[in-house]
């Protein structure tokens, strides 16, 4: 069976898994690495948005194989070590603002909004209105209110 | 306008200042460490009568709604809840309900904390497994939570507060009354020695249970009930370790997905190549259940390959060849007559449809279940545990004892979880498999085979003269909504008592829900049902948001044949107090008839429910530039710009709660008028994800949203968690109409325009996961 290595979190992790299978699962079911969510497996939802060396991605639709040894995964475990915090600037901002209701899509709306933070920073401003609007993460319950008033809050954090 | 009696209430103590304080009967429970307890089941709900100017007899609904019978049907068999006290100084408390986002375990800490004077830090509420002792009372639904708990919660926790208190008296060797409790910490005023609730904690237990008599706090003493809380749960949710059904390690339970049908309820005929799937990479089982093929493997990747490679002839479903056009003539045929109208009395006539729309949330229909030879288990969120628990040993021929239901934390409901549709088929396969199952939906599946909002109409017609409404007539006819998930077992027990005898199920469901807030005169309202063939259930608030949208978009019209303004002839109408209030509060903080441009506009509703009132202004913005705005896979249509919403809930417990649960409201109203729709095309629906199916996103969220928690009225909490919904989209509607000059008689409004998606096939039932997911980094 093909073997594949990574880094996940900030250490490498090897796995025994056929190519073609999404990042997702073998973050999920053979990791067991639970923070990203599954809400439909075609990468529409966002809901298990993580970070590949820094940029917001949806394992649900990267094969397995398109992972190399050198590249860094990061899901919302591993969020805080990478500003070396208990917690990131952003998950504080989403507890000031109490954003979560059944928290599904959490994990995948901060991961996002850490890398539209980042995006619009490396374009030469901050988030404002428009980067807001063009965030695709469903939240079925309905938070986009707070979660908006959060990434700028979170924002101005750092 | 309501006010309730307590059956639990026991006389009344004179107090030292001569007011009488209304006492409670709680328990002391034999236990190692301090148990308290109290019984579940809240007081009626008497009537006040309405004044009027045209008076309305008061609905049905106005004298005892469907909240009232959820909280009356606990009484007769009302069991026990407890609290418990443990050495670290920690209570802990099992709530035998679903907490799925309302924040109930949140506002439930905050009520023992009220009366136990102890942080809601130190506060842990779980969610209890499957009582079946509960009977009735371990139903998660019609808004009912908080009024049902509020008062047994407090009871126990003043209970637990004063056993602590004789504890520390005994133990400091000091009269009771100059004793305080205070953060968990009991303090003696004469001597300043103190004892932690941890150290009382086995002191207070008792050997026996019995019966004890407590006050509870005034609402003037109130310290922690009415003040903002975040939710407890909340950090668990932001590190992703808030474990979901799915992220639950039970061992041997592999992934498993099942193969399902090209049609709504399609079945099985024979399966051309079990062998080839069974021997796919990661497969660990194939077998063919009631609903389909199920596959179990290593990963769901792995499992969704499978289902895709299954080939499986399939027999006809139970809404074979059907559309929306053909439901709709369904509806039309089976619509109750109005009555007659004389020609000369000028009248409101209006016909709306309402299509089928999704109840899905973003946690697809899930379930864990390890079924054995004589024995089964089940993990999963079920606001109706004990239905399923009852059911579930049934279909496995296995006695209730022998069949464990764990409530786990639910990504989402909005009425899916009352059902326990993948609990079930998750036992059917796990004993099909012999093995441990961890079943999940497909999100195409979820759309395309799950529960639906059933389509409906709704004909209104309301007549006038001289500046009164003097009739109101509706007539809502509906697919079939399918309420078997346990408050069916409440009406069998209650409807004898109801005072809307004779009607069935969902009439009576009807009639507890729908009231007409304003005086038109002589109102009726009634429902007629057709067609059982689709999965249907409760979307929340049920009935309402169509009802009322219904009804508050002619009394726009009204407005506008009598010359007035939609938001002083609400107010002229309106029977209630408590809903004026609400209506001028959003209304003045909303600034009502300000100046705007062509193409936007104001729109204003309320809606009453659950003994709570909200009242939402909504503004719209229809112009060209707005709604041909172009995302990518999107539908974008008119944005609602500015939403302001006033809300009074008679007491709110978690004000901060209160504003999110209006929130979520909002955004399903919105999505209800503008965009949330399901197309019925030759038996299946066309949408299969969240690009298809168009609930509310970021794009269609307003950039201004103002939510005011009026101050308590009644002093007892009333329904929340559905209220928003109506009212927004109501006032979302009459927006529209108010800027567009045409008022919407078809929702979701896009529903008539070109499909925005490309449908995804039926077979496979399951679209392939992308691969291309590293190119849309950012």
């Amino acid at each position: 069976m093909p073997r594949h290595t990574f880094i996940l979190n900030g250490k490498p992790v090897t796995v025994d898994i056929e190519d073609d299978v999404r990042l997702l699962w073998v973050l999920r079911d053979v990791l067991g690495v639970t923070g990203p969510k599954y809400g439909c497996g075609l990468g529409v939802c966002q809901a298990c948005t993580s970070h590949i060396n820094g940029k917001a991605f949806n394992p649900c639709s990267v094969p397995v194989k398109d992972i190399g040894p050198d590249d860094e995964i990061t899901t919302i475990e591993g969020l805080p070590a990478t500003v070396g915090r208990e917690l990131h600037p952003m998950q504080e901002a989403w507890l000031e603002h109490d954003v979560a209701q059944c928290g599904y899509c959490q994990p995948g709306q901060i991961m996002a909004a850490v890398a539209k933070v980042r995006q619009a920073r490396e374009e030469g401003r901050e988030i404002g209105e428009a980067e807001l609007d063009e965030i695709r993460n469903i939240c079925r319950c309905g938070t986009y209110h707070r979660i908006r008033e959060a990434i700028v809050a979170g924002a101005a954090k750092y | 306008m309501e006010s309730h009696r307590r059956p639990q209430q026991r006389g009344t103590d004179v107090e030292p200042d001569g007011i009488g304080r209304r006492r409670f009967l709680g328990y002391v429970v034999a236990a190692s460490t301090l148990t308290v307890a109290a019984q579940l089941g809240e007081g009626v709900l008497a009537p006040t009568e309405a004044a009027a100017a045209v008076p309305s007899l008061p609905g049905p609904a106005e004298i005892y709604d469907l909240n009232d019978m959820l909280t009356h049907a606990t009484l007769p068999t009302a069991n026990l809840i407890t609290i418990r006290i443990d050495a670290d100084g920690t209570a802990s408390f099992a709530l035998p309900r679903a907490e799925v986002g309302q924040g109930i375990t949140t506002s439930s800490a905050m009520l023992i904390a009220e009366e136990l004077d102890l942080p809601v830090d130190r506060i842990r509420v779980s969610l209890a497994d499957a009582r079946p002792e509960l009977l009735f009372n371990q139903l998660t639904g019609g808004s009912n939570t908080t009024i049902s708990t509020f008062t047994p919660i407090r009871v126990a926790a003043a209970v637990a507060r004063g056993r602590l208190l004789k504890a520390a008296a005994l133990e400091l060797g000091e009269a009771i009354d100059t004793l305080t409790a205070k953060a968990g910490v009991i303090t003696s005023a004469l001597t300043g020695r103190s004892l932690g609730y941890g150290e009382l904690a086995a002191k207070a237990a008792s050997v026996t249970t019995g019966q004890v008599s407590v006050a509870l706090k005034e609402p003037s003493d109130f310290k922690v009930i009415g003040t903002p809380q975040r939710r407890l749960d909340a950090l668990e949710a932001i590190t992703g370790r808030k474990r979901f059904a799915m992220d639950l390690q039970v061992p041997g339970a592999l992934p498993t997905m099942v193969c399902r049908p090209p049609t709504v309820n399609g079945t099985v005929r024979s399966v051309a190549n079990l062998a080839e799937v069974r021997a796919l990479p990661g497969i660990t089982d194939v077998v063919t259940v009631s609903t389909g093929v199920a596959v179990r493997g290593r990963t769901f990747g792995q499992c969704i390959d499978a289902v895709r490679a299954l080939e499986v002839d399939w027999g006809p479903g139970t809404a074979e060849g059907k559309s929306d056009d053909t439901v709709r003539g369904e509806l039309r045929r089976a619509e109750l007559p109005l009555p007659a109208l004389d020609l000369l009395t000028r009248s409101v006539d209006a016909r709306f449809t309402f299509h089928f729309a999704s109840n899905s949330a973003l946690e697809t229909n899930c379930a864990v279940a390890d079924v054995r030879k004589d024995s089964a288990e089940i993990w999963a969120s079920l606001k109706s545990p004990i239905t399923a628990q009852e059911q579930i040993a049934l279909e496995l021929g296995l006695p209730v004892t022998a069949v464990k239901v764990h409530v786990t934390e639910g990504g989402g409901s909005f009425g899916r979880k009352l059902f326990h549709d993948a609990a079930a088929e998750a036992a059917e396969i796990s004993r099909a498999m012999g093995k441990p199952v961890k079943l999940m939906w497909h999100r195409t599946d979820d759309f395309r085979q799950g529960r639906t909002h059933p389509m409906s109409t709704s004909r209104v017609r309301a007549t006038y003269a001289l500046g009164q409404v003097l009739t109101y007539d509706q007539r809502h006819t509906s697919v079939s909504t399918d309420f078997g998930h346990g408050v069916g077992e409440i009406i069998t027990s209650e409807a004898a008592r109801l005072p809307v005898g004779g009607l069935a199920f969902s009439e009576t469901i009807f009639t507890l829900t729908q009231q007409t807030p304003y005086n038109f005169g002589v109102v009726t309202q009634l429902l007629s049902e057709t067609d059982q063939g689709f999965n249907t259930g409760s979307m929340r608030n049920i009935y309402s948001p169509n009802v009322r949208c219904a009804q508050e978009l002619v009394v726009d019209e009204l407005a506008k044949r009598l010359g007035k303004d939609p938001y002083a002839v609400r107010r002229a109408f309106l029977k209630d107090a408590r809903a004026r209030a609400v209506l001028d509060k959003a209304a003045e903080v909303g600034g009502w008839g300000r100046s705007m441009p062509s193409g936007t506009a104001q729109g204003i509703a309320i809606h009453p429910e659950y003994h709570a009132y909200v009242a939402v202004l909504a503004e719209i913005d229809c112009r060209p530039q707005t709604t041909g705005r172009k995302i990518r896979d999107a539908y974008t249509g008119p944005r609602v710009t500015r939403v302001v919403c006033a809300v009074d809930v008679g007491l709110a417990v978690n004000p901060r709660g209160l504003e999110a649960q209006m929130m979520g409201g909002i955004m399903d109203g919105i999505a209800l008028t503008l965009s949330s729709g399901l197309h019925l095309d030759n038996g299946y629906f066309l949408e299969g994800s969240w690009d298809n199916y168009f609930y509310t996103r970021q794009w269609n969220t307003p950039p201004e949203l103002e939510i005011v928690v009026m101050p308590p009225t009644t002093g007892h909490p009333g329904g929340a968690g559905e209220l928003a919904v109506a009212g927004a989209m109501a006032a979302v509607a009459c927006a529209y109409g108010r800027a567009t000059g045409t008022m919407p008689t078809t929702f979701p409004i896009n529903h008539g325009e070109p499909l925005g998606f490309e449908p995804l096939p039926t077979t496979p039932p399951v679209p392939a996961s992308p691969t291309d997911g590293l190119s849309r980094a950012f």
